[in-house]
């Protein structure tokens, strides 16, 4: 096995930013927004420095899809402790329609270029909440995923993942290769220490395009309006359950 | 689609923005909006001077605020009011490489210029200016070795606080002699390969939880000898025997902070500790101040920055009359004036940096810095106090100890006036032919 695990950031509007409708409600503002790097990407950068660290794993590998922004995000996985990235330029009217199904394609040609033991990805990104790329990449792939992890271990040439449910915890082994997708409690992402971002600086972004691994980017989704959810409407007080129920009614609810 | 967010996601960033007790967003979007529009602009189109932070220092501004927001903030209060010693938030700093910033890069430390330092130093005062003065004292300390130790002292003395969260602390100070450091009166007298010093210091920061001391004490006793060639600096370690370290004083802000008096009873130090030479002690003592003004200068800097933040949002909620408190042209212009006061203090505190770092002797604008930061923390920090109203005066809100925080930035490291002196003599330096 090549001990190596490719880890999928995303650059996203940080999560302390309030989101504003375009005029034309076309999309989100995003020129001068605070970006920063997705909470569940952070995760899963964690995760894997944390099997590296432990020897389970020999090389972390930092993968984002975006135009040259997106390199920042790289750059603070490898402060954190990732070996090198890969940046994978896309821009333009391709940014902007860039989706799941786009970059799993991505991630499963750098999955096989790479020969990857493991990919880690988070479980969703704060912008879009698809929850769609682990899973798409691990069926590109024909791989086994483990998706919602909330813990992850290596159990032989299998790794087990526990799963974050509705009904609760699912255990589940898995063979590598494999896709695991991270969800909140899987850990708490370290602070990049001063001396790892001085070095990170040196650690190599390999530049790719889509179009070298073979990648069509071209989106089957149209956006055809965005606007804000709507204004809380102020509630009705009532005196009594008759009053309550007598306005349900008028309402049509009951 | 983008307010819709799952319950895993609400708790974590609920408890990511109640962690920060600041709500963070106001003053993080105008100051990293200009950052975004920078880094899509050009590089300072040419004109030679730029505001511009390079991507390495904007990556350790954003390391050190977050570990502010998220560590230091939450447990402010609790340290103020105990006045205990914050161990493990310095124990953090320390090995997030926030810490010994100074110290040059072949003895361990980060080595970095005067400017990143400040640029940290003003993210962690935001957080609790007693927990980073805790963490600047070091710089203090260290800095009469750094600019003027052998190889030999360097690698001993600031080889260990990099392999170890260890405090050392600037011994200059005395009961009766602040300002007049001239008139300084612990003595320390040659006997054969060692110096034996008695006397008395006052005030000095991290001086229960320091490792070793920079200490200034009089060699020569001749009262007609110049101050120049009067004192000799040490460094002490600790241990010593001799030394007593007084007890933990209770003061007005910065609670946390470990401020003490330290007695010397025939202290003996190795003549191997001597800085330079006998004689050099007070242009080593004097010559720090230039490279720690600017940090200081950046700390008052954070404090009055939070002290805005937390005016600013609790303006835009508190209802007065019909409207929030912010709509009233009185609140506003107050707030107007606050924000005049840190953007200037910080352009003071840069440019003083930024000079030193140029290889310059920036003391004149490090006295600016130093002053107008201040003075400027105090107002704003009462200005915040004025804008809650009754609740600023009252503990549960955060602006009370703002305001007591920001006292100590007019007196320690040089007061209001001794700082007036030093522009005055600088300035009226460059009429006179």
């Amino acid at each position: 096995m090549s001990g190596r695990v490719l880890v999928g950031v995303k650059r996203v509007i940080d999560y302390a930013v309030k989101i504003r409708v375009k005029p034309d409600n076309s999309s989100v503002v995003t020129d001068g927004v605070k970006h920063s790097m997705n909470p569940f990407c952070e995760i899963a950068v964690e995760e894997a420095v944390k099997l590296k660290e432990k020897k389970l794993i020999k090389e972390v590998v930092a993968v984002s899809c975006g135009p040259q922004q997106a390199q920042e995000t790289i750059r603070t996985a490898l402060a954190m402790g990732a070996d090198r990235g890969i940046h994978v330029e896309v821009t333009g009217k391709d940014y902007e329609t860039l989706g799941p199904l786009q970059v799993s394609k991505i991630m499963a040609a750098l999955a096989k270029k790479e020969d990857a033991q493991l990919v880690i990805l988070g479980k969703q990104a704060i912008d879009d909440d698809c929850n769609q790329t682990g899973q798409m990449t691990a069926a590109l792939l024909d791989w086994p995923q483990g998706t919602f992890a909330s813990e992850v271990s290596f159990d032989g040439d299998k790794i087990k993942v526990v799963r974050e449910i509705d009904g609760g915890l699912e255990t589940i082994k898995i063979k590598t290769p494999a896709v695991v997708t991270a969800d909140l409690r899987l850990n708490t992402p370290r602070y990049a220490t001063l001396p790892n971002i001085m070095k990170a600086k040196k650690k190599k972004i390999a530049n790719v395009k889509p179009a070298d691994l073979g990648v069509d980017l071209t989106s089957r989704l149209e956006v055809v309006r965005v606007d804000e959810p709507p204004q809380r409407q102020a509630g009705v007080k009532v005196e009594t359950v008759d009053d309550l129920v007598g306005k349900l009614k008028e309402a049509g609810t009951v | 689609m983008w307010r819709r967010l799952s319950t895993g996601v609400i708790t974590m960033l609920f408890s990511k923005v109640l962690k920060a007790s600041v709500r963070s967003g106001i003053r993080l979007q105008s100051s990293s909006a200009a950052a975004a529009t920078a880094s899509h602009s050009s590089q300072s189109a040419g004109i030679g001077f730029s505001f511009e932070l390079t991507e390495q220092q904007r990556e350790f501004q954003q390391l050190a605020r977050r570990f502010a927001r998220e560590e230091i903030v939450p447990a402010a209060p609790a340290y103020d009011r105990s006045g205990e010693y914050p161990v493990p938030i310095i124990k953090k700093a320390w090995e997030l490489g926030l810490m010994n910033g100074h110290i040059p890069q072949e003895y361990g430390g980060m080595g970095l210029s005067i400017f990143d330092n400040c640029l940290i130093t003003e993210e962690l005062a935001y957080g609790c200016t007693g927990v980073q003065t805790a963490i600047e004292a070091n710089s203090l300390g260290q800095m009469p070795v750094i600019i003027a130790g052998s190889e030999a002292q360097k690698r001993k003395y600031l080889g260990r606080m990099a392999e170890e969260p260890l405090m050392c602390a600037y011994c200059v100070t005395e009961p009766g002699a602040g300002s007049d450091v001239a008139g300084l009166k612990t003595r320390a007298v040659k006997m054969g390969d060692e110096y034996v010093v008695n006397g008395q210091k006052m005030w000095i920061t991290n001086g229960g939880k320091a490792n070793w001391y920079f200490l200034l004490a009089r060699t020569n006793p001749d009262p007609k000898c110049p101050t120049s060639k009067a004192f000799t600096g040490f460094i002490v370690d600790a241990d010593t025997p001799g030394i007593q370290v007084g007890r933990k004083e209770m003061n007005m802000g910065q609670r946390c902070s470990d401020t003490r008096g330290i007695t010397f009873e025939d202290v003996r130090i190795p003549k191997e500790n001597v800085l330079i030479t006998e004689g050099a002690g007070f242009k080593i003592a004097m010559g720090a101040f230039d490279n720690t003004r600017p940090p200081v200068a950046a700390g008052a800097t954070g404090l009055a920055q939070r002290a805005l933040d937390e005016a600013t949002n609790y303006a835009l909620e508190r209802k007065t009359f019909g409207k929030v408190i912010a709509e009233h042209q009185a609140v506003s212009f107050l707030l107007a004036e606050m924000a005049m006061k840190v953007e200037l203090a910080r352009m003071a505190y840069q440019r003083s940096a930024w000079e030193v770092d140029q290889g310059r002797r920036n003391t004149y604008y490090a006295s600016i810095a130093k002053a107008f930061a201040g003075d400027i923390a105090n107002q704003v920090a009462s200005d915040a106090v004025q804008v809650f109203g009754g609740n600023g005066f009252n503990s549960e809100y955060p602006v009370e100890k703002l305001m007591r925080d920001a006292k100590i930035y007019q007196i320690y490291e040089g007061t209001a006036q001794i700082q007036r002196l030093i522009i005055a003599r600088e300035h009226l330096g460059r009429f006179k032919k």
